[in-house]
């Protein structure tokens, strides 16, 4: 069955598996990159001021709804075929983990420390970007890996559409039944998940003030 | 809009496939979850297996294990089966960490209360610990659900039916109003699966509002 994943034929040329992978790793960063730059604000802007909560959830839950196909093929419809598309399908399924994480970690953050950094004399600026965020990056990473393993195996669907990436292997081995290709685009979808993770796993554990770590093991946090 | 209306009876019977490939695999997952999650919530060694391997299946994207479905089961690409094994996977990945969760939040005192008042292991799981997590359960049920109904979608992208369908026929088509019909039609069916699930946690846990 993994005659097809592990043919030297098959890992060299414009359409080897070198270039899937990377498409398929372009397509996942750009579109955190761009989910991530709307979401983290607006989820930081509304867990400080504590107003507009319950659109924030809303939001999120009606986003969540959306099957990505659709979005897709939609987008696909309107504005032609490409990559825009794709980045638009994406970015939809991203935003509402992240921005979920950003709110619930900058709520969670203990009133004591935030009253604790006014009376110091903060502005409400650095009480948000020196103390609050901080403090909530954990569960802003956890939307934002949950998010990222979201992106991963979705962007599979990005080649029902014509463009690159792992789906490429998914689709074109169902159109000549060629099962060892399928099941080749599904291994390293799993496999490029999992590294994806790991990374932002690594960043994480670089990024968060190690106060911040859970205590001992097997407790609860 | 108007193609729903005009393709009434075309509209209903695609969801009423949609309806029974997200509902089905919810139900085999959640009844599998139960005891997995049990184990889980009393066992270090549980956890230790099941949770990273709840993890993997995840990162498998639908569609791949949609495709892979058939020729593990050995049955035809067009065989619903093939969307519900995988989302039934995927619900038992998602509620054997719930089911976890939600036991082992169950408060010690009323156990061990339980555990005094004569009531054997079953009894005290039906009875106690089962009731009280199923806030938790019930929470893990809906994002279930709800992405159930999103993910069937995905088998019609190998000839499977559903609203999916409509999705692919309007883009080999297209027809951007029968894509929209399907995007509707999910949306609906997810908000009111949704609060269907809300409204039975509401009456199966009236103590939870007691008091307030």
């Amino acid at each position: 069955m993994g005659g097809w994943l592990f043919d030297p034929a098959h890992w060299s040329g414009t359409t080897g598996i070198p270039v899937r992978l990377a498409e398929h790793l372009g397509y996942t960063l750009l579109t955190l990159l761009i989910a991530a730059v709307i979401a983290i604000p607006l989820g930081a802007f509304v867990g400080h001021t504590g107003k507009g909560g319950f659109v924030i959830v809303g939001l999120s839950n009606a986003l969540r709804a959306l099957p990505t196909t659709a979005v897709l093929i939609l987008v696909v419809l309107w504005a032609g075929l490409g990559d825009f598309p794709v980045y638009v399908a994406l970015v939809l399924l991203a935003i509402p983990p992240i921005m979920a994480g950003t709110y619930a970690g900058v709520r969670a953050v203990d009133p004591v420390t935030v009253d604790a950094a006014r009376g110091v004399g903060m502005r409400e600026s650095g009480v948000l970007l020196q103390v609050e965020i901080p403090n909530a990056l954990p569960l802003i990473y956890g939307g934002f890996r949950g998010a990222a393993l979201q992106v991963v195996a979705t962007a599979t669907i990005a080649a029902y559409t014509g463009a690159g990436g792992l789906g490429r292997l998914v689709f074109d081995g169902l159109a000549l039944q060629e099962f060892g290709q399928m099941l080749a685009g599904a291994v390293l979808v799993a496999l490029l998940a999992v590294l994806v993770d790991l990374g932002f796993a690594g960043l994480q554990r670089l990024t968060v003030s190690p106060g911040l770590r859970p205590v001992g093991t097997g407790g609860k946090r | 809009m108007t193609w729903i209306f005009e393709n009434w009876e075309r509209f209903w019977e695609v969801t009423e496939v949609h309806l029974r490939l997200s509902v089905v695999p919810v139900l085999i997952g959640f009844v599998l979850a139960i005891p997995l999650g049990w184990w889980a919530s009393r066992s270090q060694t549980a956890r230790a297996i099941l949770f990273p391997f709840a993890n993997i299946l995840f990162t498998i994207p639908s569609i791949a294990l949609i495709v892979i479905t058939p020729v593990l089961l050995g049955v035809k690409i067009l065989d619903e089966i093939n969307v519900i094994v995988p989302l039934a996977v995927y619900t038992l990945a998602l509620m054997i960490r719930s089911v976890a969760d939600a036991l082992s939040a169950v408060p010690g005192n009323v156990v061990a209360a339980a555990n005094a008042m004569g009531f054997r292991p079953l009894r005290r799981f039906l009875t106690v610990d089962f009731p009280l997590a199923l806030p938790v359960t019930i929470a893990g049920l809906r994002v279930a659900t709800m992405s159930n109904i999103s993910m069937v979608s995905v088998g019609a992208l190998v000839g499977l039916g559903g609203y999916g369908q409509l999705f692919t026929e309007g883009y080999q088509t297209d027809h951007t109003e029968k894509v929209l019909a399907g995007l509707i039609g999910t949306v609906v069916l997810a908000v009111l699966a949704d609060g269907l699930l809300l409204l039975i946690g509401r009456l199966l846990t009236p103590w939870a509002r007691a008091g307030r």
